[in-house]
């Protein structure tokens, strides 16, 4: 009875994210509907543009909830990332209040009588009212949940991924001055890497680790497909032919998922018919995004489109 | 099922995976989700949660294949007779299940006597669903999973042909030997089948479960292993686990060297910020604490009295370069260059060959090099360096230049010896190592892949 749940769920994030436009292979939608599961953080892994920001957003806009980014960066820290005293307001509340303070402590005959009357009013200061919530804050406060994205962990410091522990496992953050303070409704968490640097062992095991590579032919036609429908099919399967062989040579970057979309939108707005050479050449730039690479795929190119022709044929 | 689970566990600790009691638990709820209906989505499953990189998905993923993959209990039947079998099998099946059916397909003439064992009944009746159960079964029964060297294959074979009640069937092969020779053919050959199936579950278990225990053998012989008496075939390993080595350092090591004390306010410095707003503190500033910078020189022995050990040494201090910013190195034989570029530019492969071609497997001394050092290098050195000398103090009687290795000890922060000898024979033979020592900081013996590892954390960790 599960089994047979379990598996029409999965179909059924498959066929939801499809239907904002993002085409989820089995494992990416198996990790997505796990993490609603067993609520639990998804890490996901990739080369660049294979489309790991993008499945936040498709989960987000599926769900109809509100998606909160977190960019990553080195120097993150806790008061860009987490909350902040707003210190200006409080600074201002304090001299706007001058007056009122020194009436309420006016009563106090002496030093010792006015600390204790301070005390009383002290915690004004440091309430929610002064907080400034950061991103991590707001995903915790956000009534219907959310889709937190984490982008680019691996660029933040070793220490910013402690700070995120406890937020990963436990859906909450402790606050000093105001206690601990927990998701109203746990929200999705989404972490992308490009693996820059190795990710500490406790972040990795709160996560469900995805790892999203180049797609196969068939899985990146239909990706194509669902972004660039303005393009004749045989011009999809070629191009996505041509590129698969691009993706075989030693490239210094290979191209993604993002720029098969970006070329086939270029070469609809060619309004090409099918791949030839001298047309290629001219648009290889928006695939290859160095001299070198360019340099090293242009002589293939010819042989390339003829291959693609031919898988084309069989396929 | 669940015992199932934990077996798959340890088997995937075994190739390598890390699975934490923790991850089990969520590997587990995540199975309870998803079910096991589906074999792909199980698969899916089991790697999202306990994977923790490409390599271990790839790894955990054979490992996956290998562990639900029983071995088939082989058919040693003609072709004919198997195919008669098979077509036969679902015509018999309603009366299947009494003693004595066990010869199904066969002419009645070869009907088995009444109170055959069950292992008998189920080898003739040829239900290979039946027979890999049972065989299932009886490893579990017998703990296979315990399997941890090939030399246990044996016992472990027959453990589980026990569980399996091989006397019993013995007992029934010996009755029919003399009632039905037809029939006891049959079930011998059967039970060579059956013998071999349940080798393949135990080799299957072997590649499971002894991998991690074998690994581990491995690595901890190999660390301890004298650098200098590595074998050619252990080269590659050993470089792999020098690697690990310098990878460990480098997520220890390579954190920002600035880092601020949240929470200690710099007031000198926030005043100052916030002289505009007349001091009032808008703008606050945290203490900073500063560290030291790792200034490291290296000065590596490269004469063939050390070749086997150089290898290494230079392995590690191509790691170190990526590790700690500032570090120089020197080789030397008979005289001494500086490599730094060729460790920083080239893989360690290509850059151990060029350094050998050009200074290495000469005859050492270290006085000429000590000298080449002194002429040219002295500068590189200030109070905050730590000077790392790799070498055996060989000097072939020339004469040591203690008196620049004084002065070198004087210029630095520590001067460290790394030698790959053992203490009792310095001093022996041409060996300088005494009249160096005196000068040095530390002196360490380093001939093993862990004793190169601590001496290179402790000179790193002084830094921190």
């Amino acid at each position: 009875m599960a089994d047979q749940k379990a598996s029409t769920s999965i179909e059924a994030v498959q066929s939801g994210l499809a239907a904002q436009g993002y085409i989820a292979s089995r494992q990416i939608a198996t990790a997505v509907y796990l993490s609603q599961q067993i609520e639990k953080p998804i890490l996901v892994e990739g080369p660049a543009g294979v489309g790991k920001t993008e499945l936040a957003k498709a989960i987000a806009a599926w769900r109809g909830m509100k998606m909160i980014r977190l960019q990553c960066y080195e120097g993150l820290d806790e008061a860009k990332a987490l909350y902040e005293w707003k210190y200006a307001k409080q600074l201002l509340y304090t001299q706007i209040l001058k007056d009122k303070l020194g009436e309420v402590l006016g009563g106090a005959q002496t030093l010792d009588a006015a600390l204790e009357q301070l005390h009383d009013f002290g915690d004004v200061f440091f309430s929610k009212e002064f907080v400034e919530p950061r991103p991590l804050l707001q995903a915790l406060e956000q009534p219907g949940g959310c889709v937190l994205l984490i982008d680019e962990i691996d660029k933040s410091d070793a220490e910013f991924e402690s700070l995120l522990l406890e937020i990963l496992s436990d859906f909450q953050v402790t606050i000093p001055e105001l206690g601990t303070v927990s998701a109203i409704t746990p929200p999705t968490v989404i972490l992308t890497s490009n693996s820059e640097r190795d990710l500490g062992d406790a972040l990795k095991r709160r996560c469900l680790h995805l790892h999203i590579g180049f797609p196969e032919q068939r899985l990146e036609e239909r990706i194509v497909e669902s972004r660039v429908p303005g393009i004749s099919q045989a011009l999809r399967r070629q191009m996505v032919g041509f590129i698969h062989e691009i993706r075989s040579l030693d490239l210094k970057k290979l191209p993604s998922v993002s720029e098969t979309i970006d070329w086939a939108r270029v070469l609809v707005l060619l309004q090409a018919t099918e791949l030839d050479t001298e047309m290629v050449k001219d648009t290889l730039n928006v695939l290859l995004k160095y001299e070198a690479d360019i340099e090293a795929a242009s002589p293939q190119v010819t042989t390339f489109i003829a291959k693609a022709a031919r898988s084309n044929v069989f396929g | 099922m669940r015992e199932n689970l934990h077996r798959f566990f340890r088997a995937a600790r075994g190739v390598g995976v890390h699975v934490s009691p923790a991850e089990s638990i969520d590997a587990m709820r995540a199975v309870a989700q998803v079910g096991i209906s589906d074999r792909a989505v199980l698969r899916d499953t089991l790697l999202l949660t306990l994977a923790k990189s490409q390599d271990e998905k790839l790894a955990l993923g054979d490992c996956f294949d290998l562990f639900f993959s029983q071995p088939e209990p082989r058919q040693d039947q003609t072709e004919a007779d198997s195919d008669e079998n098979a077509s036969q099998d679902p015509d018999q099946s309603p009366s299947s299940g009494s003693a004595g059916e066990a010869g199904e397909g066969q002419p009645p003439e070869d009907q088995p006597p009444e109170g055959l064992g069950p292992l008998a009944q189920m080898l003739l009746s040829q239900d290979r669903n039946a027979i890999a159960a049972a065989i299932a079964g009886a490893s579990g029964a017998a703990s296979l999973s315990d399997i941890r060297y090939s030399t246990q294959r044996g016992i472990f074979s027959s453990r589980i042909l026990d569980a399996m009640g091989l006397q019993r069937l013995r007992d029934d092969l010996d009755a029919l030997t003399a009632t039905n020779p037809a029939l006891a053919e049959r079930l011998r050959a059967a039970l060579d089948a059956l013998r071999e199936a349940v080798r393949d579950t135990v080799s299957q278990g072997l590649a499971l479960y002894a991998r991690e225990e074998a690994e581990n053998l491995r690595n901890e012989i190999l660390r301890n292993a004298p650098l200098a008496r590595i074998e050619r075939r252990q080269v590659a390993e050993m470089r792999a686990l020098i690697r690990q080595i310098a990878r460990r350092l480098r997520e220890r090591y390579s954190k920002p060297r600035k880092r601020q004390r949240r929470g200690h306010l710099d007031v000198r410095r926030t005043l100052r910020r916030n002289a505009a707003w007349g001091g009032i503190p808008f703008l606050t500033a945290w203490k900073r604490k500063h560290r030291d910078r790792p200034k490291i020189v290296a000065l590596c022995d490269v004469s063939g009295s050390v070749a086997q050990v150089s290898d290494f040494f230079l392995l590690l201090i191509h790691s170190l370069h990526e590790v700690v910013d500032d570090v120089r190195s020197f080789a030397f034989s008979s005289h001494m260059i500086e490599v730094s570029e060729i460790l920083e530019k080239k893989s360690p492969e290509e850059a151990m060959a060029e350094i050998m071609s050009k200074v290495g497997f000469g005859s050492s001394d270290y006085g000429s090099s000590l000298v080449d050092f002194e002429k040219e290098f002295m500068s590189t050195l200030t109070p905050r360096t730590t000077v790392i000398v790799l070498g055996d103090a060989r000097s072939n009687n020339l004469d040591p230049r203690a008196d620049i290795l004084r002065r070198i000890s004087e210029r630095s922060k520590r001067l460290v010896w790394l030698n790959p000898e053992g203490r009792l024979a310095w001093g022996f033979g041409d060996s300088e190592m005494p009249r160096y020592a005196t000068f040095c900081t530390v002196v360490r013996q380093c001939a093993t892949a862990q004793q190169l590892e601590r001496a290179v954390s402790d000179i790193v960790a002084t830094y921190q």
